[in-house]
């Protein structure tokens, strides 16, 4: 078995054909799914857990305080220790919740964000699926995730909630189309949905240097859009802990809240990542034209640290916003979206279209 | 206008008030059923204009319960005590003035709460700090058993 | 719960489509116990109706039972951020009903100190309007700065909030010789900290989004329902006791009222700020001036009234507060009446509210800057 740090095409390849000499193609089946859904357990949780942790160290950088320092070297164990917590508290149910809907919201939302992880490519060859309408399948699936917040809101039997989910619904369902389009713009350019057709487009330059002022266009509202997608400041309506207390989830506690909770970072990851895979050329290194050192060098930097690197900064990007932005009202967000954005990247997909036919990209 | 052309105006506007200079302010004691009367006219009147109130409390003497109204106008600067003595110092009872000075709604609504004076007229008479049956803390008969709090 | 019938059939007809939410009395944007009975539309405010008294604590009934020296110490658990501008009012009427002169020394002292005590209770409106619209950085900005008035408050009088600095006739005791030295050092510090509170939320287009416009106060409005303060001010409601009933060292001192006609959320907002540039003016008069001599006259050792009834007014740092003393000459008081601005204030929300959104709701309530113990006092 070989282990290659740059492609684990071989790796993968290797483990499949040696489980099949030992065991029945059912049995293989099974034991590879199995081992697929343990990573990505422990990686959702371990990454989720290290997403809050630098959440506030981010957020205490740029509130000029250190953050969580008690727990651990640097406050490295604080999360871990909150997890705990978590895990113990009691679960409460309070009066007159529908409680089949209520218990079941939390699973739902956590589904939506595992079955958008399954396509993300972390390196060549470290891809679940490998659909050739990976980037449909992301932004379909996505919207799953609204379907848990509205039945939270709804079946949490408080006026708060209710009021958040509805919010959420609007709010999730305009900027679906935001997402979509401006991922349109960049298939164009790309001529495939699939994401590893897609990274491998950008092995000479990513897209964002490809298809210069529309794709740079198509990503801003994709980090606009996406952020409003995933909840988050200054696109936080539906938790409005000022006006809505905690939104849909205010009536949750212990694990059933941390699912909520660990779901929005979870989804933060998927928008950078997706924003990476599209527009920042997925787990490709940085490469420029005719600097062959340079490019060489980079090419040493394994694609894992690459996508994790670009990740770390859209996330980075995505926190920036929501510690320095006040938060919209929601009609003002919706305005944003219908009157704004929708029309621009109307624009920009015909834009983008004509420097495709005019092949006046790089 | 000082205080002393204030008190002078007044006597004049009001025969059947009782004016006189207090140590800051002009004060001016009205008969109870005079009051909405002398109100609309003390805002109404351009000379005088009394449009801000500021203060409205009441005060439990021994024979009497005296809702007292500060007064300012914002335009000439101004400043009135207006005092208006209830009848009955158990079951008093005096008009309301939230038409005239709005703020003075939950005012009453205060000195109701804590004094137990009846605003006639008031649209939303209920208490507004304490429960219901609490009793009236601010007269001076009122009597706390559990916190003694005495004069 | 019959008000809740009362609200809902409030005019001749039922509206079925209306629902009522209880904001408050534990609630984050209320900051404290205050509850209001919001009836929603969808998103729309109809009707607020305040609910008070949560924390009413019968500080005026309390009075009746101690010494005048004594309620000072109650008067700055009202309202809690202009604790020294609740004290002198009282300190100010006793001294007025006995006519005595306190030295300059502590005329200065006290407008430092109230001027100072303004600007830390502007700074924490400003990191709570920054919190309640979702902006929580602004927070720490605000915290941060506010911490240097505190410890400045902290040597001068032993408490950083609650000070109790006052005494009838003059202040506890003297300044801490370091005292003046890091009040200077501070205004240098904060002047120029104060423009990054404009960079950080009043530039930003979000931010003018959710106050431009938002929460009208007409001028007749704020003068009836008795708004003062900055929130009256942006109203034009001319209301600055500092200006119209001057006390202290403030007839010495040069400084603006600001006044605006607009009414809106950012006026509210904005003349707070630049009330923060006039506390900073006003501070830098007084405190290479302050003058050698006594920190307070000797009072007898139990004071007592003559008979009679005094007011007092001052500007505190949410609008007019007022001291209404009745004296039958005992040691005690006879009645004690407190004006809080934030009593008056809070039920002219209504007029500003309704019709508009609920964040805009949260919004315009943290442009009145609310305390609540000031309110249920």
């Amino acid at each position: 078995m070989g282990f290659n740090i740059y492609d684990f095409t071989g790796m993968t390849h290797n483990m499949h054909v040696s489980f099949m000499e030992h065991m029945s193609p059912l049995m293989t089946t099974i034991v590879e799914w199995t081992i697929i859904g343990v990573c990505y357990l422990l990686f959702i949780a371990l990454f989720g857990l290290f997403l809050v942790y630098a959440e506030r160290k981010v957020c205490a950088m740029f509130q000029q305080r250190m953050g969580p320092m008690r727990v651990g070297y640097w406050g490295l164990l604080q999360t871990i220790a909150d997890f705990i917590k978590l895990l113990m508290k009691e679960l409460i149910t309070p009066k007159g919740v529908d409680k089949f809907l209520y218990n079941l919201a939390p699973f739902i939302i956590m589904i939506a964000t595992f079955m958008a992880m399954a396509v993300l490519p972390f390196a060549k060859g470290l891809q679940t699926l490998d659909f050739d309408i990976g980037v449909f399948y992301v932004t379909a699936v996505s919207s799953i995730g609204v379907i848990g917040i509205l039945i939270a809101g709804w079946s949490s039997n408080n006026k708060y909630s209710l009021i958040g989910a509805m919010r959420s619904g609007a709010q999730i369902l305009s900027y679906e189309l935001s997402v979509s389009l401006s991922l349109v713009t960049m298939i164009i350019l790309a001529g495939s949905m699939q994401l590893s057709v897609i990274v491998e487009g950008q092995r000479d330059a990513w897209f964002i240097f490809k298809g210069h002022v529309p794709a740079l266009i198509a990503f801003v509202i994709f980090l606009i859009a996406g952020t409003a997608e995933t909840n988050r400041g200054p696109f936080d309506l539906a938790e409005a802990e000022s006006e809505l207390t905690a939104g849909f989830h205010t009536e949750y506690s212990g694990i059933k809240f941390a699912f909520f909770f660990l779901a929005e970072y979870i989804n933060m990851f998927i928008v950078a990542a997706m924003a990476v895979t599209v527009f920042l050329g997925g787990w490709m290194p940085l490469h420029f034209g005719s600097l062959e050192s340079f490019n060489h060098v980079m090419d040493f930097i394994p694609p894992l640290v690459w996508f994790f690197l670009k990740v770390g900064g859209v996330i980075f990007l995505i926190m920036w916003f929501k510690w320095t932005f006040p938060r919209l009202r929601v009609d003002q967000i919706l305005t944003l979206e219908w009157k704004y954005l929708l029309p621009i990247n109307l624009v920009n997909i015909l834009l983008m279209s004509l420097v495709v036919l005019t092949k006046f990209h790089l | 206008m000082t205080n002393e052309e204030l008190q002078a105006y007044l006597t004049g506007e009001f025969p059947k008030a009782e004016v006189t200079l207090g140590k800051q302010y002009v004060e001016m004691i009205v008969k109870s059923e005079d009051l909405v009367e002398t109100s609309i006219k003390l805002k109404g009147m351009p000379q005088l204009s009394m449009d801000y109130l500021f203060c409205l409390t009441g005060v439990d003497y021994p024979e009497k319960m005296q809702i007292v109204y500060h007064l300012e106008s914002t335009k000439h600067r101004h400043v009135l005590v207006m005092k208006c003595d209830t009848a009955d110092r158990v079951d008093p009872k005096v008009d309301s003035v939230r038409e005239i000075w709005r703020t003075a709604k939950y005012h009453e609504r205060e000195v109701y709460d804590l004094m137990g004076v009846h605003f006639n007229n008031h649209d939303d008479l209920r208490r507004l700090f304490l429960e219901d049956g609490w009793g009236f803390p601010l007269r001076k008969d009122y009597k706390d058993e559990v916190r003694i709090v005495e004069r | 719960m019959s008000e809740t019938k009362e609200i809902i059939i409030s005019t001749d007809k039922i509206h079925t489509d209306q629902y009522l939410v209880n904001m408050g009395p534990q609630h984050p944007s209320t900051h404290g116990v205050l509850r209001l009975l919001v009836s929603l539309e969808g998103e729309v405010v109809h009707h607020i109706q305040p609910h008070v008294g949560y924390i009413h604590s019968g500080i005026e009934k309390m009075c009746e039972a101690i010494s005048y020296p004594q309620i000072i110490h109650l008067t700055d658990r009202m309202d809690y951020l202009s604790a020294h501008m609740n004290n002198e009012a009282v300190a100010l009427c006793v001294e007025n009903a006995l006519q005595v002169e306190v030295p300059d020394r502590v005329k200065y002292i006290r407008t430092i100190m109230d001027e100072l005590s303004r600007l830390a209770s502007h700074q924490l409106w400003w990191c709570v309007m920054g919190m309640d619209l979702g902006a929580l950085t602004t927070f720490f900005y605000g915290l941060r700065d506010r911490e240097h008035i505190l410890d400045i408050f902290e040597e001068t009088c032993g408490a950083r909030m609650t000070v109790n600095y006052n005494l009838p006739g003059g202040l506890m005791f003297d300044i801490h010789p370091n005292f003046q030295k890091r009040v200077k050092d501070f205004l240098k510090e904060f002047k120029t900290k104060l423009p990054e509170y404009d960079e950080l939320l009043t530039g930003n287009v979000i931010f003018r989004q959710r106050v431009d416009n938002i929460g009208h106060l007409t001028l007749e409005d704020a003068i009836a329902w008795g708004v003062t303060g900055p929130s009256g001010r942006g109203s034009g409601f001319s209301c600055d006791v500092r200006k119209h009933q001057p006390y202290s060292a403030y007839p010495m001192v040069q400084f603006e009222e600001k006044l605006d006609t607009k009414g809106d959320s950012f006026v509210r907002y904005r003349l707070r700020i630049e009330e923060m540039w006039e506390s900073i003016h006003i501070i830098e008069q007084l405190i290479d001036n302050i003058p050698e001599g006594d920190y307070a006259v000797k009072m007898k050792g139990v004071i007592k009234l003559p008979e009679g009834e005094f007011y007092q007014r001052v500007e505190s740092a949410r609008g007019e507060f007022g001291v209404y003393i009745v004296s039958d000459g005992k040691k005690n008081p006879y009645r004690v009446k407190f004006r809080s601005p934030g009593f008056s204030n809070l039920f002219a929300l209504n007029k500003m509210a309704a019709g508009h959104k609920i964040a805009d709701l949260v919004a315009i309530m943290s442009t009145l800057d609310l305390v609540i113990p000031d309110i249920d006092r």
